[in-house]
């Protein structure tokens, strides 16, 4: 082939040459524009590097799972090139261009000179650079001869991993479980398609994900792609999991394709810098589409790519005014029965409001973000048929001031009154069903309040089961009771757990077991929250609830936790920290005490001293020093003694048989193993012990949350005491006969406590709610109860018992206790 | 009349902070507390909260809010101001967030020092 196109040369007449790169969507557009509006007006000549005609990228992925054909996805056609007189030079690469001469250089030599130049180049997959991501078998996902590879592998069955959880994994993933793999998507963050959904829809559309059957792994960070005989075999994680795979898509991001126009010195920034005109600033050369930069975004998504298309052919064709402002873009997800939307900025903030919409039993989400009565955010989830509606007035800046009430509920109530719940409960018929889960129509419920006598939400629940299982129909029962007896009736005044929901503790922590929910968004979604991402109320309870509810399966949200547990350390009034090591049952030694000396030296700590709880403070260290600090004292063995938790705190002893004369019991060698099996397990508040070695209780065991009395023929067991804002005696639980059954029983009645009572509730608050004599009836008279919660307890104790201290030395969260940066005078200056 | 020229530095990346979490910036005129939000919005403030001087990049980050570690006062992230009923107002630090990289406008600080 000669390595000179036919126009090359100079004193050529005729029309301008317009020369572009690339034949993607935005190309083709832009093209389309100009030779409809302008036929002839310029000589046109398109580089595409792929081997095909210009086709709709976007539909790609109803190609890979067999809902379409690429022959139904092309736009412009080999006859169109021809009828418009346009060259198409298919599976050329342009890797120069040179300004000065104006002329394009190929990959295999061929130049081309040009008077005017497009660059479209689109964008190019992001490939992490992991050990393996050069082999076969991993692919990226961009066009056709992806999806044509994906196929060839996917013919042959086996697993496929995902890498990414964006909108192209998992259309990726959807189309490979389509064609039958076994599919993995993995996610760096903990919810899918972050940028685009809140929490909350990014959970609701996991759930949807792997109701196709495809596991979803978040917060996954990939370590490597094995390798076994050249060939992949697995992708293993950061945390050492191994997951088996044939295949490997990453779709991990994309990155402006814009080296061309770099080494051409175009300016670029992250893509090619280009005006309101789409020039760049070389006045000959325009650039559009995922390439671009314009105004500090680049675009992914072909909306915006279209307008910048037909604001190039306009200016193409003199008109100097055209002019690309900038558009607000929208987010759908292309898997069939999955239905999302998101549009514009979804973050909270001064001045903005949001309305929430959540139906729990349709998995229905629907969040609006307000801003002066104008709506600037839109996430909609499960019910996407008011989408356009929504994206329209946000893109109009449109006043909904009036139409507010009303808003969230879509086109078809706006402007009307706000419904009357109780007049809509009403209305309805007998044979409604009220509640789904126990099949509980209206006119039962009615009859077992007006017949039955029964009137509070329990004893309807008790009796006819209505709202006793999910609870989302509770609402509606209380209304029918409303309904029934009109003023005769005052709902249960539930506090509720915080502002952001109508629940109050008992409730969520019910619903949280009864509906298997096991994270944030999941409780936030199902149980309605009233708000996109909690509160600082209601967020350390959930997480505690969860924590408590499901060890080992649930990871704990440190950004939900209070700043002690979040350090491991009690913060001061002077932003300094206090740190408090374990001192089993009061014990220490020389060595410890040594090694405590030695800290306080060589950190400078102001104060030394030792607390009611019988051990030693170290107060007013700098937070950069804790990690040092620790480091320390676990080298002489000592490990953090939780006096910032919500956890067990101390136990107390006195000398017992060991030294004093009226000892009955080992008290101090009790107390130790108390401490060692109960450490480190979260409570909903504090849990301090004590083991006293005779009824002379030096140890002050009466009056804590688990005390022990010793007596000659065993041991005196006491909950429920405290000795702060009120001082309480406490209630004698039992007596036993051996240390194993202290264990036993003291096991037993904190997970008890763990499992029933609301965040910050101490156990005497707790038991006084419920009734001591529960208490004492589930934990020493039913024998099998106080067993399986024993055994709960222990199985929880595996996932809690890792020196927190030791683990942030080690380098966790090595984020909080250095600062973000330093900055000196000098720098400023 | 004194005019501040604003003076950008650079302090991190985005990636650098927690999500619904803060880290500080050390400066010869004192702590400033960098925040990122859930939605990934960032702000800036002095590391003192109006009530006390409680440290409020140790505070739980939600919404566009943080919850002082100390006694509990709720600051507006992009005013400074507290919310009611509680009364008084940190100064904020202006921010930019450019390509992932964070720049703080320390020209305050500077003339604060000269
Ligand atoms: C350090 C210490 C005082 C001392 O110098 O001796 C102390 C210090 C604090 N106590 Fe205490 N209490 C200390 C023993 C006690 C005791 C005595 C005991 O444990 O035998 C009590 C009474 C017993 C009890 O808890 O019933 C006690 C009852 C309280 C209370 C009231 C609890 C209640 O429900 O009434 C609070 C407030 C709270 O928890 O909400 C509290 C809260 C606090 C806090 C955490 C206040 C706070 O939120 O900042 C203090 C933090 C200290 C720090 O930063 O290290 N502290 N506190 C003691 C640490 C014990 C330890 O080794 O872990
Ligand atoms: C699977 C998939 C699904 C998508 N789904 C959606 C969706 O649902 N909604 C939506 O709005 N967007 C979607 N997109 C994004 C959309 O396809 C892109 O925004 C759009 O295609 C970008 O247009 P472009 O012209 O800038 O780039 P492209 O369409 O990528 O075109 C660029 C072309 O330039 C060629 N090229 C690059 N360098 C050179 C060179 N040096 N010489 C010659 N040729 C070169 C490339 O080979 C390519 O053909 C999806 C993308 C993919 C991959
Ligand atoms: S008694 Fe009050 S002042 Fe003293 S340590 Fe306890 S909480 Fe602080
Ligand atoms: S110092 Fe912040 S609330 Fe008191």
């Amino acid at each position: 082939m000669s390595a000179t196109h036919q126009y090359h040369g100079s004193g050529r007449s005729g029309p301008e040459r317009l020369v572009v790169i690339g034949n993607g969507m935005a190309a083709g557009r832009m093209v389309e524009e100009l030779v409809t509006k302008s036929p002839g007006l310029y000589d046109i000549t398109i580089f595409g590097a792929e081997p095909r005609v210009n086709y709709d990228r976007i539909m790609l992925s109803p190609v890979l799972s067999g809902e379409k054909e690429y022959d139904e996805i092309i736009i412009h056609d080999d006859a169109w090139y021809t009828t418009h007189g346009v060259t198409l030079l298919k599976g050329r690469m342009v890797t120069a261009i040179d300004r000065t001469a104006k002329k394009l250089t190929c990959e295999d030599g061929f130049e081309l000179d040009y008077d005017k130049l497009l660059i479209a180049t689109g964008s190019s997959p992001f490939v992490i650079p992991v050990p393996g991501a050069e082999l076969p078998e991993v692919l990226t996902y961009r066009d056709q001869g992806d999806v044509e590879k994906m196929l060839t592998a996917a013919a042959k069955g086996g697993s496929a991993v995902v890498i990414g959880g964006g909108l192209l994994g998992l259309e990726a993933a959807a189309g490979l479980r389509a064609r039958g793999m076994e599919v993995t998507v993995l996610h760096l963050m903990p919810t899918l398609m972050e940028r685009q959904l809140d929490p909350s829809a990014g959970y609701l559309l996991e759930r949807a994900v792997e109701a196709r059957d495809i596991r979803v792994i978040t917060r996954a960070n990939t370590h490597e792609i094995v390798a076994k005989d050249g060939h992949v075999s697995a992708v293993r994680l950061d945390d050492g999991r191994e997951i088996p795979a044939d295949l490997v898509v990453m779709a991990a991001g994309i990155r402006p394709n814009a080296w061309l126009a770099k080494e051409a010195g175009l300016a670029v920034n992250r893509g090619v810098l280009v005006d309101d005109g789409m020039a760049t600033d070389d006045p000959d050369i325009f650039a559009i589409g995922e390439c671009v930069e314009h105004r500090g975004v680049c675009y992914g998504l072909v909306a915006p790519l279209y307008e910048m298309a037909k604001v190039l052919a306009r200016r193409l064709m003199g008109d100097a005014e055209a002019a690309y402002n900038g558009m607000a873009i929208s987010t759908k997800l292309k898997v069939t029965g999955i239905d999302l939307f998101s549009a514009g900025d979804f973050a909270e903030g001064e001045g903005r409001e949001e309305i929430v919409l959540r139906d729990p039993a349709r998995n229905v989400y629907r969040r609006l973000i307000l801003e002066d009565n104008r709506i600037v955010g839109i996430v909609l989830y499960g019910d996407t048929g008011d989408s356009a509606w929504f994206f329209q007035l946000l893109k109009d800046g449109s006043d909904i001031a009036e139409l507010r009430d009303t808003l969230i509920f879509g086109p078809a109530y706006a402007g009307g009154s706000p419904l009357d719940p109780t007049a809509a409960v009403a209305a309805l018929p007998d044979e409604a069903e009220i509640c789904g889960c126990n099949g509980v129509c209206k006119g039962t419920i009615v009859a077992a309040i007006s017949e039955g006598g029964h009137n509070s939400l329990d004893a309807v629940r008790a009796h006819t089961k209505a709202s006793g299982s999910c609870g989302t129909c509770t609402g509606l029962v209380e209304q029918l009771l409303e309904l029934t007896l009109g003023d005769g009736y005052e709902r249960d005044a539930v506090q509720p757990i915080c502002g952001c929901s109508e629940l109050g503790h008992d409730e969520v922590r019910r619903l949280i077991v009864a509906q298997e929910l096991k994270s944030l968004p999941a409780v936030m979604q199902e149980l309605g929250w009233k708000t996109s991402c909690g509160c600082a109320k209601c967020r350390p309870a959930l997480n505690y609830y969860l924590l408590a509810t499901w060890p080992g399966e649930y990871e704990d949200d440190y950004q939900s936790r209070f700043i002690n547990e979040r350090v491991h350390a009690n913060i001061q009034k002077d932003g300094t920290y206090s740190v408090v090591p374990r001192m089993w049952g009061g014990l220490t030694s020389p060595d410890e005490l040594r090694a405590i000396a030695d800290v306080a030296d060589k950190f400078n700590i102001p104060t030394v001293k030792v607390t009611g709880g019988q051990r030693i403070d170290l107060l007013g260290v700098k937070k950069e020093d804790l990690p040092a600090v620790w480091a320390d004292l676990n080298a002489a063995g000592m490990v953090s003694g939780h006096a910032y938790g919500k956890s067990l705190r101390t136990v107390k002893t006195c000398v017992g048989t060991d030294w004093c004369r009226f000892g009955t019991q080992d008290s101090t060698g009790l107390g130790v193993e108390l401490e060692k099996f109960l450490w480190g397990s979260w409570t909903p508040h504090k849990v301090k012990l004590a083991v006293s070695g005779c009824p002379r209780n030096c140890a002050e065991a009466t009056c804590k949350d688990f005390g022990v009395i010793c007596v000659d023929s065993g041991y005196e067991l006491h909950f429920a005491g405290a000795a702060g804002m009120h001082v309480k005696g406490t209630e004698v639980l039992c007596t036993v006969a051996s240390e194993e059954e202290v264990l036993e029983y003291c096991g037993a009645l904190i997970q008890l406590y763990r499992e029933q009572a609301r965040y910050l509730e101490r156990i005497y608050k707790w038991a006084a709610r419920v009734g001591v004599d529960t208490v004492r009836e589930q934990v020493v008279e039913d024998h099998d109860k106080r067993k399986r919660l024993y055994a709960r307890f222990v199985f929880s104790q595996k996932f809690s018992q890792s020196d927190p201290w030791a683990e942030r030395v080690q380098g966790r969260d090595a984020h909080e206790f250095k600062p973000l940066a330093q900055v000196s005078l000098e720098d400023v200056a | 009349m004194d005019m501040m020229v604003s003076r950008w530095i650079d302090v991190g990346a985005l990636e650098d902070i927690p999500r619904r979490g803060a880290r500080v910036v050390k400066t010869p005129a004192g702590c400033i507390a960098v925040f990122r939000t859930e939605a990934d919005e960032v702000f800036a403030l002095d590391d003192r909260c109006p009530h006390k001087g409680g440290p409020l990049s140790q505070g739980i980050v939600h919404g566009r809010s943080v919850t002082c570690p100390l006694h509990n006062w709720v600051i507006d992230l992009a005013t400074g101001q507290a919310k009611a009923p509680d009364e008084g107002r940190v100064a904020t630090v202006p921010l930019r967030s450019e390509g992932g990289r964070l720049l703080l406008d320390l020209a305050r600080m500077a003339s604060r020092a000269a």
